[in-house]
């Protein structure tokens, strides 16, 4: 392979069912190829605990539910060169934010309390304080890319990767949709 | 019916009325009905009795000052309104020391309102010129002052074709906003193929702060009417249709009355003069939807079907009501035909503009000293209308903006006051004539607020039917809450500005069209307002 | 309504569209004309054999010559004009009014019955959209599932009132009809009453049919099983107004 530095990239995922990571994973024998060009420096997927200063490529999955959703995509923002929305959740809340129709404490009572046999209450240590409304990651944060689909296809998430790595502006239109 | 037999008619009128030595001319118009002016009829009515001096008590429509209202003029029968004795303020208990003050050559200081002052001198009058002299429910009144004279001159004397030349050379563009050519539009509905046509006036005025068509419908109904039965002759059209808003009770009781006493007298209805024309008008109540404003959505409305609009070709000229061929016209345009046809096209194109012709009415509104109705020559400079008529603002501060054309217009600022008042002056400046609203504003007022305001409007008013306007107008008044709480960057205000663009471009009817105008003008003008919000 | 007994002259006008010379019948709408010679003009709200509506405003087109763009959907071909259907400028419009649909209700496409046989879903892909720059306006509309056939979920209706016009034109019925104001607008069977008492519905199903999203959709299907055929309706349209 060419002597050019690794793409160092950074994944995680917020509010979301990890789908799009499952899919991320779901390239089978093209992640060999992958791991020749990227370094995933920061990921569910792998046992990196801290965020390195500089990163080129920040994947999100999920959208911004809660207090500790939104303090990551910050700190996503803050040390990734381009920033990737990756699946619907991230792109325009998806399931999550359909609890947006109910008032947050009508969201709680129902979790918490109504559906509930033994010992219910409101969870309030340990756990991060959910936010009034579910937004997307843009919904916060500047996001460069946004990368639709429940789950984007395994197809999809390559050729955004690979146009990344080529400096081309990626058209993830061409390979995926809202839903796809 | 001769013009002769007509003539003699208000000779016999004016005859009778001049017996009465004093008139007491109450406003009845809704603003000083708002503030009373019923009592003060009713106080002046009892206090006439027993008095033997002759004086005749009588409700008349608007005087034009309203902010001054209850308004009540002595005159001798006849008399103009700058010609009269006019008190401001009126309370019932005054009556007792107006009547007294009858034959006294000195007004009652304490409520004299000059007449000789700018508000009413600087005016020219021409649709209000019978406006606050007329008893707007009695057709003696309104034959004393000419009325019909020029629909029985239009039918014995003139020919359809004729009638659209004066038209024709007059100028006259629509008032209800667009300024599209009266003449062109009538000559269009008058080409079509014969058959069933229809003459519509559009009496849904429905622009915040505007009250020009309800003060006109109020004052002097005949106007309207004659108006829409000379269109009616001119184009070939036997059935009109008013449709006025509900919201406006006074007018259409008064319309209702006033159709009802032209037909009686034989105005309306079949054979009208003795001739072969027949004319019928209908009123039609509109439920208080802006949009029924649109001509299309306003003909669906009258059809009975939801009041929205439909893509134009085909206008109402070539397929209106149930197919057939309407004229479209608003109430200010049918009150401006009878006197161009009395004096002739040539007369009325001699006042204003090149471009504009005649006079408008305007409504004064927002913070300025003296509010209410007012009719100047087309071309008269927006500081002459505001300083001088307007008597400037409250307390001597310093005007702004100017708000014209409602939520279809724009803001003009101050370095603009000099601009003539004219269809294209005004679009050369983003904003439009619209039907005649005029929002004056001083230094306090928040133009981001303002383009917040109208938006709410435009968003609440939308019919929902196309897309960007119903859509766009709300996503763009979300986006102006923002920026007006400090809440948006950068990024949302170029957001904003690409919706005014969209939903400009791609709405369905003048309504969409329209709806950015008052973004994009106080952008235009107070950009710094805007920016000094955003947070980035 | 039957056409006249006796044909009127129609003439065949000649006109440039994307710099393609076409010509067609002066009583054709540009639409027509540009699904006929597979120029792509989208559309939510047009179908062949309804009336035009001209209520989604993605066909807009540059007629040169114009200041303003016109709806191909509602704009008849004339003799001589010069018409583009793609510009940079009509994308970007389109690409706003897709996302602007997106952000008005709640159309959550991984849950829909509809997903990926939906027009909306199709349009967003085709224009580029990929995300909404505007926030989704949080208000939920209810779901009237008391037909035995058909449910319809007013989270996922675009207004483009294509049920309310086949049910009349089409089927005869009329049951639909649009209710309330901008984003507020609602279609409603009958006097907004629950579908299944409506009394003029003749359970036909052309409404499901030609519903571009899943705002009308068959009970019993699942997530991406509602599969729309409209072919009926251009074939009905032919046959009862001949050309």
């Amino acid at each position: 392979m060419s002597a050019t530095p690794k793409l160092k990239v950074a994944t995680a995922w917020l509010d979301g069912c990890s789908g799009c990571h499952m899919s991320l994973l779901d390239m089978d024998q093209r992640l060999i190829e992958l791991s020749e060009r990227i370094d995933i420096v920061y990921s569910p997927l792998v046992d990196a605990k801290v965020l390195p200063e500089r990163v080129d490529v920040g994947i999100l999955e999920g959208s911004i539910s809660n207090a500790d959703d939104l303090a990551l995509a910050r700190r996503f923002r803050a040390h990734c060169r381009v920033l990737v929305s990756l699946g619907d959740c991230a792109v325009n809340g998806n399931v999550p934010a359909m609890r947006n129709h109910f008032p947050l404490e009508q969201v709680l009572a129902r979790a918490y309390r109504e559906n509930v046999t033994l010992q219910p209450q409101l969870p309030e240590r340990g756990v991060p304080a959910l936010r009034q409304r579910v937004v997307p990651i843009h919904g916060e944060v500047t996001v460069d890319v946004f990368v639709p689909g429940c789950p984007p296809s395994a197809e999809a998430i390559w050729q955004v990767l690979v146009a990344l790595l080529e400096g081309r502006d990626p058209d993830p239109s061409a390979f995926t949709r809202f839903g796809a | 019916m001769h013009l002769d037999d007509l003539a003699e008619q208000a000779a016999t009128i004016r005859a009778r009325d001049a017996e009465t030595e004093h008139e007491i001319r109450v406003c009845m118009a809704a603003s000083c009905q708002s503030s009373g002016s019923g009592q003060v009829l009713d106080a002046l009515r009892a206090g006439v009795e027993p008095q033997t001096q002759s004086c005749r008590v009588k409700g008349v429509g608007c005087m034009g000052l309203c902010s001054a209202g209850p308004l009540v003029a002595v005159a001798a029968p006849g008399d103009t309104l700058n010609a009269s004795r006019l008190y401001r303020d009126v309370a019932p208990t005054d009556a007792p020391a107006i009547l007294d003050n009858l034959g006294n050559p000195e007004p009652i200081e304490r409520l004299h309102c000059p007449t000789d002052q700018p508000f009413f001198t600087a005016q020219h009058r021409i649709v209000l010129e019978h406006s606050g002299r007329i008893d707007p429910d009695s057709l003696d009144d309104a034959i004393a002052v000419g009325g019909y004279s020029a629909l029985v001159r239009a039918l014995t004397e003139l020919t359809p074709a004729e009638v659209l030349r004066e038209v024709t050379s007059s100028g006259l563009r629509g008032r209800g906003g667009g300024g599209y050519p009266t003449g062109l539009k009538w000559s269009t509905v008058a080409k079509m193929p014969g058959g069933q046509k229809y003459v519509v006036c559009n009496a849904d005025e429905g622009d915040p702060g505007a009250f020009m068509d309800r003060a006109v419908l109020e004052s002097d109904p005949h106007r309207v009417i004659e108006g829409m039965a000379i269109a009616g002759y001119a184009v070939g059209a036997s059935k009109g249709y008013v449709y006025v808003r509900a919201e406006y009770p006074l007018a259409v009781e008064r319309l209702t009355n006033a159709i009802r006493k032209a037909k009686r007298a034989g105005f309306l209805g079949s054979q009208i003069a003795d001739t072969q024309f027949g004319f019928e008008i209908e009123l039609r109540l509109g439920a208080g939807a802006f949009v029924c404003g649109e001509e299309t959505a306003l003909m669906a409305s009258i059809q009975g079907l939801r009041g929205q609009p439909r893509p134009r070709p085909p206008y109402p000229a070539e397929a209106g009501l149930w197919g057939c061929p309407t004229l479209i016209n608003n109430v200010e345009t049918f009150a401006n035909i009878a006197p161009i046809v009395r004096e002739g096209g040539d007369w009325f194109a001699a006042l204003g503009t090149e471009g504009s012709k005649g006079t408008k009415v305007f409504a004064l509104a927002g913070t300025i000293v003296n509010t209410g109705l007012i009719e100047v020559p087309m071309g008269t400079r927006l500081a002459h209308i505001i300083e001088v008529i307007g008597g400037g603002i409250p307390g001597g501060g310093r005007v702004k903006a100017v708000q014209t054309g409602g939520p279809s217009g724009g803001c003009i600022p101050r370095a603009h006051l000099d601009t003539p008042v004219d269809y294209d002056s005004l679009k050369g400046l983003g904003t439009i004539m619209g039907s005649g609203g005029m929002i004056v504003m001083d230094e306090r007022s928040s133009m981001v607020d303002v383009a917040r305001y109208f938006m709410e409007f435009c968003m609440t008013e939308s019919c929902g039917k196309c897309v960007p306007c119903r859509t766009g107008t709300q996503q763009m008044h979300a986006l102006l809450e923002r920026i007006a709480a400090a809440e948006a960057g950068r990024a949302e205000l170029a957001l904003l500005e690409e919706l005014c663009e969209v939903v400009q471009a791609t709405s369905l009817c003048g309504l969409g069209q329209t709806a950015p105008n008052p973004v994009l003008s106080t952008l235009r003008y107070f950009r710094d307002e805007y920016e000094s919000r955003l947070v980035d | 309504m039957p056409g006249p007994a006796s044909q009127p002259k129609v003439r065949v006008v000649t006109f440039r569209v994307d710099d393609q010379d076409l010509s067609a019948r002066e009583d054709e709408t540009l639409i027509e004309v540009c699904r006929e010679h597979r120029i792509p003009i989208p559309s939510l709200c047009y179908l062949e054999g309804l009336s035009a509506w001209g209520g989604c405003r993605l066909c807009m087109v540059e007629i040169v010559g114009q200041p303003r763009l016109a709806a191909a959907c509602s704009t008849r071909v004339v003799e001589g004009m010069e018409v583009h259907t793609d510009t940079e400028r009509l994308r970007r419009y389109r690409r706003t009014l897709v996302e602007l649909l997106f952000a008005e209700r709640a159309h959550v496409c991984s849950v829909c019955v509809s997903n990926g046989h939906c027009e909306l879903q199709t349009l967003a892909q085709r224009c580029g959209v990929d995300h909404m720059r505007m926030p989704r306006r949080a208000v939920s509309y209810p779901v009237d599932s008391s037909h035995e056939m058909f449910r319809v979920d007013h989270d996922r209706c675009i207004l483009c009132t294509r049920c309310v016009r086949v049910c009349d034109e089409i089927e005869g019925a009329h049951t639909w009809d649009v209710m309330g104001r901008g984003s507020d607008c609602r279609v409603i069977t009958d006097m907004a009453q629950p579908w299944a008492e409506s009394e003029t519905c003749t359970s036909c199903g052309k409404c499901v049919q030609v519903c571009p999203t899943g705002a009308l959709v068959k009970q019993g299907t699942s997530v991406g099983e509602m599969v729309k055929d409209q072919h009926f309706l251009p074939i009905l349209a032919r046959r009862r107004h001949p050309r």
